[in-house]
């Protein structure tokens, strides 16, 4: 089956560098797939999660926006900031997000209300990769022996 | 002369100096590796936001440039100071300061200039010589993200936008090894995008239109030099302060053999007059 090189970086650090067999992206226009020899691609990402198969298991990272380009056949993601899903503390995500929702309740000011708003999307993607995430595996983690 | 226990408490003041300085250099050492290693980290990020720069900009366009491309005629500059916070850093903080000012003072000799500081070095610096210093940013730590960038990043972009300033240059320390690190001045606005390889030129799918894309990777690329720039100053300042460290370490415990020496001498002295005390007496009673 064909793959494509998939490389994930932020301004801090690389989050994920490997072959993979598909990517469904949080683009601006709209939610896009990308498989394997995609044309030549640039655009800009907005928050919310982004999911990869790699060698028949998916697996998902929280993206707050970025760019995401295509081009032979390797795929480039420059993320604002980005958390890979076993790296998010659902308690704390959940928590983030009520602390969200009470500023805007509180509107202080414009800049403030833009800024709260803004971390209020971020809390949700990052409370909704972990649920998926926990609803997909309870129990043991990546099947062991699974053949390819 | 001094007193022999004089001589000795001098030793464990030098002593416990030392001591202080040592662990300074370790402490510096380890955080300079840190930096280094966030510089790196940061690389591929920059290098790939760059090369699309440099697509997007050397697209064919009827409208106007962005407005963080475009070149006014210069009748004011903002310089971005970037300088350690702390000092026992050797002489980074001084040199970065002169070449900050022969800037200002030379290089725009007839064009006002209007200062951003980040780091309390150059900023008591710039207050000091009475420079107009239009925001101040320190504390940033010795780990900043991105995110931390940003408040800097826009007060920039929206006064270069708004016309307040025509040109925006930071001044950092650039880290080239442990030893030297370089003063350096780099023009940040309007931004200069890469000339691109003919043979790079791709016909990407934008979306969703071109400017839009380039709208969205300006501003982080702006965001991108100055994260890179503070990078390259924590690396230098650590740098700076270790090698300091280990040189005040090294003159420390100088300073302690010579000390030893001399408590040595006047020792065997006071020995040695106790010794002649004794004799003559012994040789008055014969």
């Amino acid at each position: 089956m064909a793959t494509m090189q998939f490389e994930m970086v932020t301004a801090e650090r690389q989050l994920f560098a490997g072959e993979v067999d598909s990517i469904v992206a949080p683009g601006t226009a709209g939610e896009l797939g990308i498989l394997p020899h995609h044309a030549p691609l640039l655009t800009t990402l907005s928050p919310g999660e982004l999911r990869f198969t790699q060698g028949g298991q998916e697996q998902s990272i929280a993206v707050t926006g970025g760019f995401l380009e295509v081009l032979d056949n390797r795929v480039t993601i420059l993320a604002d900031a980005a958390e890979q899903a076993d790296e998010i503390v659902l308690e704390r995500a959940e928590e983030a997000m009520r602390r969200a929702e009470e500023r805007i309740a509180q509107r202080v000011s414009d800049m403030d209300l833009e800024r709260a708003v803004a971390a209020l999307r971020r809390a949700q993607v990052r409370v909704a990769v972990a649920r998926r995430r926990r609803s997909r595996s309870p129990g043991p983690g990546p099947q062991a022996g699974a053949a390819e | 002369m001094p007193s022999l226990r004089q001589i000795r408490r001098r030793i464990r003041t030098v002593q416990n100096t030392g001591k202080i300085t040592r662990a300074m250099e370790m402490v510096a050492a380890v955080k300079m590796r840190r930096a280094q290693q966030a510089t790196m980290a940061a690389r591929p990020y920059a290098e790939k936001m760059a090369e699309l720069l440099s697509h997007l900009a050397g697209m064919p366009s009827d409208e106007d440039p962005h407005p963080l491309l475009q070149n006014r005629p210069v009748e004011r500059v903002t310089l971005v100071h970037m300088t350690p916070d702390r000092g026992l850093c050797g002489a980074l903080p001084g040199n970065l300061n002169r070449r900050a000012g022969s800037f200002i003072l030379e290089d725009n000799a007839g064009t006002p200039v209007s200062v951003v500081t980040v780091g309390r070095k150059g900023r008591d610096f710039m207050v000091r010589a009475n420079r107009e210093v239009q925001a101040v940013f320190d504390g940033l730590g010795d780990r900043p993200e991105l995110m931390d960038i940003v408040p800097l990043a826009r007060l920039i972009m929206d006064s270069f936008v708004s016309g307040e300033t025509d040109a925006v240059f930071i001044s950092f320390g650039q880290f080239v090894n442990t030893i030297v690190q370089r003063p350096t001045l780099q023009q940040l606005l309007p931004v200069v995008p890469a000339e691109l390889a003919a043979d790079k030129a791709v016909g990407y799918i934008y979306e969703p239109l071109p400017a839009d894309v380039l709208d969205a990777l300006l501003p982080r690329y702006v965001e991108m030099e100055l994260y890179h720039a503070v990078l390259e100053g924590i690396a230098s300042e650590q740098s700076a302060r270790m090698v300091a460290m280990r040189n005040a370490t090294d003159n420390a415990s100088d300073l302690v053999k010579d000390l030893t020496l001399e408590a040595n001498k006047v020792r065997q002295e006071a020995i040695t007059n106790e010794l002649l005390d004794i004799i003559g007496g012994t040789l008055t009673f014969q």
